[in-house]
């Protein structure tokens, strides 16, 4: 059996969990085993409606009455005793800092390796995989061999498309209460604070306009908030531009910075580094603009314009503004 | 307080990452060498931290001996103290890593050296295996909490900030603690050519790795450089005469207009 740690807002699966899942049902198919999911109840409860569409054949409601909010200790620690009750070849976690962080704490737990940014997995022999996975944020792969009672897998971010089951299931459900201690709740979120954010957060953005070292200093970031809002979209910024201290840190996309999966992406000014195409590879489409016809990121986007975006932006405003 | 960051000698990537011949490894031939950019704000979170509360600001890689360099960086930048665990020229994966570290924590612990805070990257920028911190807790039986971007320490308790969709979250937690930080907490202070100078002439105290090992085997066997696609944009025009085709794409390929 294949166990899927499922994150969920209210009692829906999350985007990046509907990926996992297209990851850990091929494991379960290539085992022809069972789908089984995991998540916590607590205030609400995954709804099992949705999951049949994904192949899910059975839902563990994780239920304690001092779970009612995120513990990643208490968490990993609950996921670690369903795994000992119902023994599945591999425990697989959405990847993002949830779900590394609950399978790290599993880990520790059952003294197992980990193997997180995972692209392709195949089954070799009992208990055995061949794995590949992202170093570098995807510039390299990484080809290994693992070998445990119960793997633990993330896979990379956008990796995975979300795709329904060939055939629908019908999930059962049942309820787990795992035995936990004092010590497990000693990390947990005591609250969580709202912030009054204008716009839309980048990880959400429909439509993300970048600008870099190419946009020339702070001022000028006032034409991309404009083509921003003219398309109901949000504005982000290199590391280049980050460090020289034009945007702050919350605007940066890339390796150490936000992962933007966007209808499309309008990088302007940026030069397209390794570390920042490993945040935009979830971009739908990108359309570039850049003086450099030689430029990195020209050779990744869809459309490029080749030219001075302090013109191109301007005037791209007017028009839609006319339009 | 004294604060422990750990980091990760990491090559300097340009471009184009070229492999070597047995690909086990990159080919560091003609590459300079960094630590991953989180970590760098683990060694600056430190230093502010021991400069707010007193204490004593300890930076420690496991590495081979050129990752003196990464600890003396950390040294210019205002640690008091750096720690090698020398372990030769072959990679250790997480799980070794955090055993070796766990380790040596105790080891440092024994020869007076104990932390209040234990720091680390959410993740190194090569291998990435988001684990190696909260396994490090996991051995020393610490609280952890992975993947903050801001933290005061306050009577004792270190109150941590994750963010969240829509808002962040917060923790407060009794230390000693391992926290996990990601970039953008801080930002690391350029160090000084002065402090840089002063950095060769200081200590590092060097010690032999030791590690545990555990259920379950996890072995590389190759590095792949992935070809990089021809490029396939269409390209839409030269400067402002390019506008009516952007609009077109806008509209109708991607209508968002």
């Amino acid at each position: 059996m294949t166990l899927a740690f499922v994150e969920r807002e209210g009692s829906d699966p999350t985007e990046e969990t509907l990926e996992m899942l297209t990851l850990a049902r091929e494991l379960a198919d290539g085992d022809g085993e069972s789908l089984d999911v995991v998540a916590f109840a607590g205030g609400s409860r995954l709804s099992v409606d949705e999951l049949g569409a994904y192949g899910v054949d059975e839902v563990y409601h994780v239920v304690h009455d001092r779970l009612d909010g995120y513990a990643p200790e208490a968490w990993g620690e609950s996921v670690a005793q369903l795994a000992s009750d119902v023994d599945p070849s591999a425990v697989v976690a959405p990847g993002t800092d949830r779900g590394h962080e609950v399978l790290a704490h599993v880990g520790a737990t059952l003294d197992v390796p980990m193997a997180a940014n995972c692209i392709g997995i195949d089954v070799v022999e009992d208990g055995a995989y061949e794995l590949r996975r992202n170093r570098w944020g995807g510039s390299l792969i990484e080809h290994a061999r693992l070998e445990a009672g119960t793997t633990l897998l993330t896979p990379a971010e956008h990796e995975f498309p979300i795709e329904k089951a060939e055939s629908t299931t019908d999930p059962s459900e049942s309820e787990f209460t795992p035995s936990l201690e004092d010590t497990q709740f000693r990390v947990q979120v005591e609250r969580v604070e709202r912030a009054d954010e204008e716009g839309i957060p980048l990880g959400e953005a429909r439509v993300v306009i970048g600008g870099g070292r190419g946009v020339g200093g702070p001022d000028a970031y006032d034409q991309l908030e404009e083509l921003a809002d003219l398309l109901g979209g949000t504005v982000g910024a290199s590391r280049a531009a980050v460090n020289e201290g034009w945007r702050p840190h919350d605007d940066q996309i890339g390796q150490t910075g936000a992962k933007i999966s966007p209808d499309i992406y309008i990088p302007c000014g940026i030069s397209g580094a390794v570390q920042h195409m490993v945040g935009c590879k979830g971009a739908e489409t990108i359309l570039a603009i850049n003086t450099d016809p030689e430029a990195a990121i020209i050779q990744k986007a869809d459309y490029a314009v080749i030219g001075d975006l302090h013109e191109i932006v301007p005037e791209l405003n007017d028009t839609i503004r006319e339009a | 307080m004294n604060v422990l960051a750990c980091i990760k000698r990491v090559p300097n990537t340009g471009a184009k990452i070229v492999l070597t011949d047995d690909e086990q490894r990159i080919d560091t031939t003609n590459l300079g060498f960094t630590m991953s950019p989180h970590e760098e704000c683990a060694i600056e979170e430190a230093v502010q931290q021991t400069e707010a509360h007193g204490g004593s600001a300890h930076v420690l890689t496991l590495g081979p001996e050129e990752a003196t360099e990464q600890l003396r960086t950390g040294l210019a930048m205002q640690a008091d103290e750096a720690t090698l665990l020398e372990a030769g020229d072959e990679e250790w994966g997480p799980r070794a890593t955090a055993s070796a570290i766990a380790n040596g924590v105790r080891e440092l612990g024994d020869d007076g050296a104990e932390f209040d805070l234990l720091l680390f990257g959410n993740e190194s920028a090569d291998a990435a295996n988001y684990q190696v911190g909260t396994r490090v807790a996991a051995e020393l039986d610490l609280p952890c909490v992975t993947g903050i971007k801001s933290l005061d320490v306050e009577d004792g308790t270190a109150i941590a900030r994750r963010e969240v969709s829509g808002g962040e979250e917060v923790y407060e937690i009794a230390l000693p603690a391992v926290i996990t930080v990601k970039e953008g907490i801080n930002e690391p202070r350029y160090a000084s050519m002065r402090a840089k100078m002063q950095a060769r002439r200081q200590d590092v105290d060097r010690r032999e790795p030791t590690a545990d090992t555990g259920a379950g085997t996890y072995e590389k066997v190759r590095l792949e450089a992935p070809e990089t696609a021809e490029s396939e944009a269409e390209i839409l025009g030269d400067g402002t005469d390019a506008v009516a085709n952007v609009v077109d794409v806008l509209e109708s390929e991607v209508e968002v207009i």
